[in-house]
């Protein structure tokens, strides 16, 4: 790999970056070392700590835990998208009365937190706590979904518009046939990259008693006794890191194969629709 | 309503508590990114391993397990601290140097090929390259994108709340068990002291993003 930045390295700067690289890994790895022999003096690597992996009750309450994340983001993602589409539509349209106020809204819920939404509806509601995880997701994120797809449409050549209207589409259907489906496959890339926000909200489910999987591993460190709480949380938090680099791989890989299919190419989506994507 | 403005010290606490973890937090994740995004660009292999690693791990990485591990974990294993709020900033920062590593690496990238090339032909090391040249255009372009990181960071300083910190929302949970026929206007209460930070800010990244706009 060449970069613009520096130099094709010669056989000096070759020899250099090599030691470097050498004690860069001796560095990380003696860090790693120094957190290992830490941990082991804990008596984190003692065989009986981890034999609760080997008992069928333990899987069942992480597989439970992944369950209920993966429930509870589903069901606030589909839900979520077709409530962003129709705010989406509401904030562009040329009605001011139904423009203005959806805009008001939208800054505000883009604006809080989410788990404080999230709690909003489990205490002024007095809902369960899933009910009030999804809500606070759905709210969120739909917001979050009208903003991409605004910035989608606004990234869309002008003459799409005029032609739609050009040939007596009314603006609502212009919207919906012309418009919409050329932004959403623009943004798909941040729409999916959106959904791994979503995913990875589901653990804010944590605070608001919803038994998703950190809940789970705090339930099983208290029954199981406070030395188990490391190996517990190690195994659940590698698992909902793998969960959401898979999902983050396939929007990498939407990404790269729909640039090749949408017509004209995916554009570079504005600053302002992939910023929104951030979390 | 009433309940709010009896209760205007302790929100006032929480705002100014919210305020410092985003602050200490904010620049902290500012210096370490750049540094992340210039090992990401380094002529060494092992940096751009590295840090390549650390961004595509921690951005996956929900940030409740980042402060679970930091708060509750962490203490577990011998590391404790004084006050939770250092807890709260090492979750906080680490979590979001990442995507400020990523967001200053897509400036890099959107800097004239021509300019690396200029300062490379007059003889400068990757270093003079990087800061003198690269970084200053680089942070410019992107600073809408760090403003929005910048948003994130404070919404996401609400999960100390959870995690014995008493900043707004840790209030906002203190206060609707204290006042459990109020509890709508408590968080209403919450909401406002938080859009109070966001929305400026939102408005601030909008305006530099039109000015950005016109001048490339």
């Amino acid at each position: 790999m060449t970069s613009v930045l520096y130099d094709v390295p010669g056989p000096k700067a070759r020899r250099i970056s090599l030691i470097g690289s050498v004690i860069g890994v001796l560095v990380i790895g003696a860090l790693l070392a120094l957190a290992l022999v830490t941990l082991a003096q804990q008596g984190i690597f003692e065989a009986r700590r981890w034999a609760i992996f080997g008992q069928a009750d333990v899987w069942s309450l992480i597989f439970d835990g992944i369950g209920a994340t993966l429930g509870a983001a589903a069901i606030a993602a589909v839900i979520a998208f077709p409530l962003g589409l129709l705010l989406c539509l509401m904030r562009i349209s040329e009605v001011a009365w139904i423009r203005v106020p959806t805009r008001i809204v939208l800054e505000f819920f883009r604006g809080m937190p989410v788990v404080l939404m999230m709690l909003f509806v489990l205490l002024v509601f007095a809902t369960s706590p899933f009910i009030a995880v999804v809500a606070g997701l759905v709210l969120y994120n739909a917001a979050i979904f009208a903003e991409i797809i605004r910035a989608g449409i606004q990234s869309l050549p002008k003459g799409q518009r005029e032609a739609g209207l050009a040939i007596g589409l009314t603006s609502f259907q212009s919207r919906l046939s012309v418009e919409l489906p050329q932004a959403i496959r623009r943004m798909l890339p941040s729409l999916v990259a959106q959904l791994v926000v979503l995913l990875k909200d589901t653990s804010l489910g944590y605070i608001v008693a919803y038994g998703e999987l950190l809940r789970a591993v705090q339930v099983m460190a208290d029954f199981l006794g406070p030395q188990f709480l490391f190996p517990v949380f190690f195994v659940a938090a590698a698992i909902y890191i793998a969960i959401n680099l898979a999902v983050s791989r396939l929007a990498i890989w939407i990404e790269r194969h729909g640039s090749k299919k949408a017509a004209g190419g995916v554009a570079k989506a504005p600053t302002a629709g992939v910023s929104t994507v951030i979390k | 309503m009433d309940v709010i403005i009896e209760s205007l010290p302790q929100y006032w606490d929480g705002f100014l508590r919210t305020l410092f973890l985003a602050v200490v937090s904010g620049i902290i994740a500012l210096v370490a990114g750049t540094l992340l995004a210039a090992a990401r660009v380094s002529p060494v292999a092992a940096l751009r391993g590295f840090s390549m690693a650390y961004v595509e791990v921690v951005r996956n990485t929900p940030l409740t397990i980042a402060f679970f591990f930091a708060a509750i974990v962490l203490p577990r294993l011998g590391v404790t601290f004084e006050q939770f709020e250092v807890a709260a900033i090492i979750a906080l920062s680490a979590y979001t140097a990442a995507f400020i590593a990523e967001a200053v690496r897509s400036g890099v990238n959107s800097v004239p090929v021509g300019q690396a090339e200029a300062a490379r032909s007059i003889g400068m090391t990757f270093g003079q390259v990087l800061s003198l040249i690269i970084l200053p255009q680089a942070l410019r372009t992107v600073i809408p994108p760090l403003i929005n990181i910048l948003i994130a960071l404070v919404k996401n300083s609400s999960v100390a709340g959870a995690f014995f910190v008493l900043e707004l929302f840790g209030y906002g949970k203190q206060l609707a068990n204290d006042h459990g026929d109020a509890v709508m206007w408590v968080l209403v209460g919450v909401a406002f002291f938080y859009l109070l930070i966001t929305v400026p800010l939102g408005y601030i990244a909008h305006q530099v993003e039109r000015k950005v706009a016109i001048a490339r």
